[in-house]
């Protein structure tokens, strides 16, 4: 399991030592602060998806689903609601989604990739109608402030909210995913399905487990990125987001046929695709190159983890 | 055939080392022309590594092969076939969406500027159907096909890559045995043109009707050859396990208990018109004979909630239950061994330890969390209970042979202690000894008062285990057969629907 993350691990630390060394503003810690906030929110996402694919699933909403919940967040102030039912309205509408997309794939046995595009356009098109279509902003409440905001110093140096999120949805999802008996099963049935309902497993209910954690993870995001943006364009906010967010699974070591996958490298995954980004903006090269980049460092990335693991399989052979 | 007297085949010193286990090692073996040659063994003796080396699935550590007195290197599949040698899985590789033809010509195609020529592969394809005794059209679905005619496609598939050897690893475990009998004809017809045959099975009776010579392989090495007057039923056992195997079945009837379990014009989704009614007591062991396809592995699938009973009742111990998915008929102390084990019996990328606890981790946990140490325990009592070769509790099962695979699904099994034992073939591709283990097993346990039901098409195993047998066709039970009424006359009547004459 280990020697999964090393490759993910090594990447990480030469774009940081090499963009360290290329630009003294990089190790600022407005710089860190940022990128440390950024891949926080990233890893969060990443960490969502990874449990639906680890059950062999897919979701393609949570951009979707983040936008939905930035835009509703911010009509329900606009609303004078009390911020924390709104927040807690708000997670509940996202369980709610994950229970549906859950439901659709097991009982209605349709295809995850298809309910969960179906979910992308749906939740877009309602944010867009239910805002029409306006930028909107969050103005300033101190229920939310105290919620999302608290700054840890040390020193200079302020570890931002999203990364304290991070750390108990992380610690959580670890020991859920391999400390407890629902973790094993969702690893069973993400190799074979017929094998672990032949063992006695509940894979409906797990599976709609998966979808639900994914969805609840992509609302807290939302929630989380509002309170960052303090804006929230319907039309824009959290797009693609998804794509990020599967990217930072796969190239963490999860695998799309499902079955296999880590936290810590999820989250890895996830820091070495917003420190790319900051790579490019510092190193001066042409921010239009940078989807082509991050794409080309996640294939150099899972196909060196391929042929890592093939060095390693026939090493051990030759033992 | 006296002219050459190099063998077709020769292979010497041949190595294989896996992963903390080796399979093979200083193996010979020689074929010659139109010879049809066994190769028997236990589970795990390197039997299919040996063949998938020779197909160039596997690459040997060391050793030479040579095809007529010439080396030869064998990389890949491709260079097998280059060679005239083919494999025939035991798990089928054909696309059952495409037609018989397509399938034969899969990947070479003959064509002219990537269109497929149709008229030239039907028509040769109709030419090798023929010498495989199939009379199909060639534009039949492959997925229409029954086990048995798909296999003939593969080896019509073999044929027409003129392959000069064919391998045929486990070919009749699941076929019926009208299917076999076809698949036998084959064999002599092939022979008989020419054609060398590696024929790997665990049932010996076929062994004696069709080998030419028989090597036998134990523990990765050479345990002896026998040529065709010195093969018998217990030259073969001697040579495998390094021991006589008498008594083979040793079945103590005992006195059975209460009633486990009774189903009372029980209907299955698959014969939905169709009331089953029998019973199973403590201690007793009961056989369902029937031919493929009567119906058996379905009721097995319907007690176990897997395809919930649409009809009828079932009672556990007296109490109505109808279990709608495998965890609540585990709830009530049903277990299902099934036959597909590799689909349904295991996870295969996981290890023999995960694999072992995955219904007891319920029992065991902790507030949710795994108690890792009684996992240890169980995974390794089951290794020690059930002789499992494995280089360990880590190893990942699908790396394990057949037979040993099989120990891993009854050991997690026996780990839950069921009250009622449900197997389907339970000892199906599995050597005689490990065979004779698990007969000895299911002794065990029903002199421990768990109740069995097993379904089972060697009808040996049928007359030699149960107490009484349920036998089925066409989804009806047509007759119950007490241990003094079992013979092989009584249940084929019965199996092919005769009720009249039991
Ligand atoms: N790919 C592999 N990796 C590791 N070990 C393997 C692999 N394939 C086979 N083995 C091991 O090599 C040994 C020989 O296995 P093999 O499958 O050749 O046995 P076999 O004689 O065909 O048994 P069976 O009758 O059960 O099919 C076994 O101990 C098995 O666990
Ligand atoms: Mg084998």
């Amino acid at each position: 399991m280990n020697k999964n993350i090393l490759g993910i691990l090594g990447l990480f630390i030469f774009i940081f030592g090499f963009t360290a060394l290329s630009n003294e503003n990089f190790l600022s810690a407005y710089n860190l602060q940022n990128l440390l906030k950024w891949s926080s929110l990233y890893a969060i996402m990443g960490i969502g998806v990874a449990f639906v694919i680890i059950t062999g699933g897919i979701d393609l909403s949570i951009g979707s689903v983040i936008g939905l919940v930035a835009s509703l967040m911010a009509l329900m102030v606009k609303s004078a609601w009390d911020p924390l039912v709104a927040v807690l309205v708000l997670i509940g509408l996202s369980l709610g989604i994950g229970l549906v997309h859950g439901l659709l794939v097991t009982k209605m046995k349709l295809q995850p990739f298809v309910v969960t595009l179906c979910g992308l356009l749906f939740y877009r098109g309602i944010s867009r109608w239910a805002t029409d279509n306006q930028s909107m902003g969050y103005g300033d409440t101190a229920t939310l402030n105290s919620l999302f905001s608290g700054k840890l110093a040390i020193g200079s140096f302020g570890l931002p909210a999203p990364f304290f999120f991070l750390v108990v949805v992380a610690v959580l999802a670890a020991i859920f995913l391999n400390r407890t008996i629902w973790g094993r099963y969702l690893l069973a049935l993400g190799n074979n399905e017929k094998g672990a309902r032949y063992s006695g497993i509940g894979t409906d209910r797990l599976k709609i487990t998966a979808y639900v954690i994914c969805s609840f993870l992509a609302g807290l995001s939302g929630l989380l990125f509002a309170y960052e943006l303090d804006s929230v364009q319907p039309a824009q906010t959290g797009e693609f987001y998804e794509l990020y967010a599967i990217a930072a699974a796969v190239l963490g070591g999860c695998s799309l046929r499902g079955g296999q996958g880590t936290i810590l490298g999820v989250i890895i995954a996830a820091a070495v695709i917003r420190l790319l980004r900051n790579s490019i903006n510092l190193l001066g090269i042409s921010t239009h190159l940078e989807y082509a980049i991050i794409g080309m460092v996640i294939l150099c990335g899972v196909s060196t983890d391929e042929i890592i693991k093939r060095v390693v399989a026939k090493r051990r052979a030759a033992k | 055939m006296e002219v050459a007297q190099t063998p077709l085949l020769d292979v010497t010193a041949l190595e294989k080392q896996f992963p903390g286990v080796r399979a093979l090692h200083n193996v010979d073996l020689t074929l010659n022309r139109g010879e049809v040659l066994a190769v028997v063994g236990e589970n795990g003796a390197g039997k299919s590594t040996l063949m998938k080396i020779l197909a160039g699935v596997h690459t040997p550590n060391a050793g030479t092969i040579r095809i007529e007195g010439r080396e030869v290197r064998i990389q890949s599949v491709r260079d097998a076939q280059a060679h005239g040698i083919a494999l025939i899985h035991q798990e089928l590789n054909l696309a059952g969406n495409l037609d018989i033809a397509a399938n034969i010509f899969l990947g070479i195609e003959p064509h002219t500027a990537g269109f497929i020529d149709s008229g030239q592969i039907h028509a040769k394809a109709a030419g090798h159907l023929k010498r495989v005794g199939l009379d199909f059209p060639t534009d039949t679905l492959v997925a229409d096909l029954t086990i048995g005619h798909q296999q003939l496609v593969e080896i019509a598939k073999a044929l027409s890559v003129d392959a000069r050897i064919i391998i045929m690893d486990e070919p009749t475990s699941s076929l019926s045995q009208t299917e076999s009998e076809t698949l036998f004809k084959v064999v002599h017809d092939l022979r008989s043109q020419g054609i060398s045959i590696i024929y790997i099975s665990h049932r010996l009776g076929e062994v004696m009707v069709l080998a030419d010579r028989v090597v036998v392989l134990r523990d990765g090495e050479n345990a002896g050859e026998l040529a065709r007057e010195q093969i018998s039923h217990n030259a073969m056992v001697k040579l495998m396990v390094g021991r006589d195997l008498s008594q083979f079945y040793q079945r103590n009837t005992t006195e059975p208990g209460s009633v486990v379990i009774e189903a009372e014009n029980l209907r299955t989704p698959a014969h939905p018109r169709i009331g089953l009614s029998f019973s199973v007591r403590e201690g007793e062991i009961v056989g369902i004979a029937g031919l493929v396809g009567a119906g058996r592995t379905e009721l097995l699938e319907t007690l176990f909630g897997v395809t919930p009973a649409v009809g009828g009742t079932l009672k556990i111990a007296g109490k109505v239950v109808h279990p709608k998915t495998p965890l609540e008929a585990i709830q009530f102390g049903i277990v299902l061994a099934p036959e597909d084990r590799k689909q349904h019996g295991l996870i295969l990328e996981m290890s023999v330890r995960e694999n072992a606890s995955l219904p007891r981790l319920r029992m065991d946990q902790k507030a949710g969390a795994i108690d890792f140490g009684a996992e240890i325990e169980v995974a390794t009592e089951m290794v020690k209970k059930m002789d499992i070769k494995t280089p360990g509790l880590e190893q990942v099962v699908q790396y394990l042979s057949g037979g040993n695979q099989q120990k891993v699904v009854l050991g997690k099994w026996l780990a839950m202690k069921p009250r009622l034992l449900l197997l389907d073939e339970p000892t199906r591709g599995i050597d005689v000894g490990s065979k004779q283990e698990i007969y000895r097993l299911m002794e065990e346990l029903a002199a421990g008062g768990v109740a069995i039901l097993f379904v089972s098409s060697e009808m040996e195993e049928v007359l030699g285990m149960a107490d009484r047998a349920l036998v089925m066709h066409e989804g009806v039970i047509t007759g119950e057969l007490a241990r003094d009424q079992l013979s092989e006359e009584a249940v084929m009547q019965l199996a092919t629907g005769n009720k009249a004459a039991a």
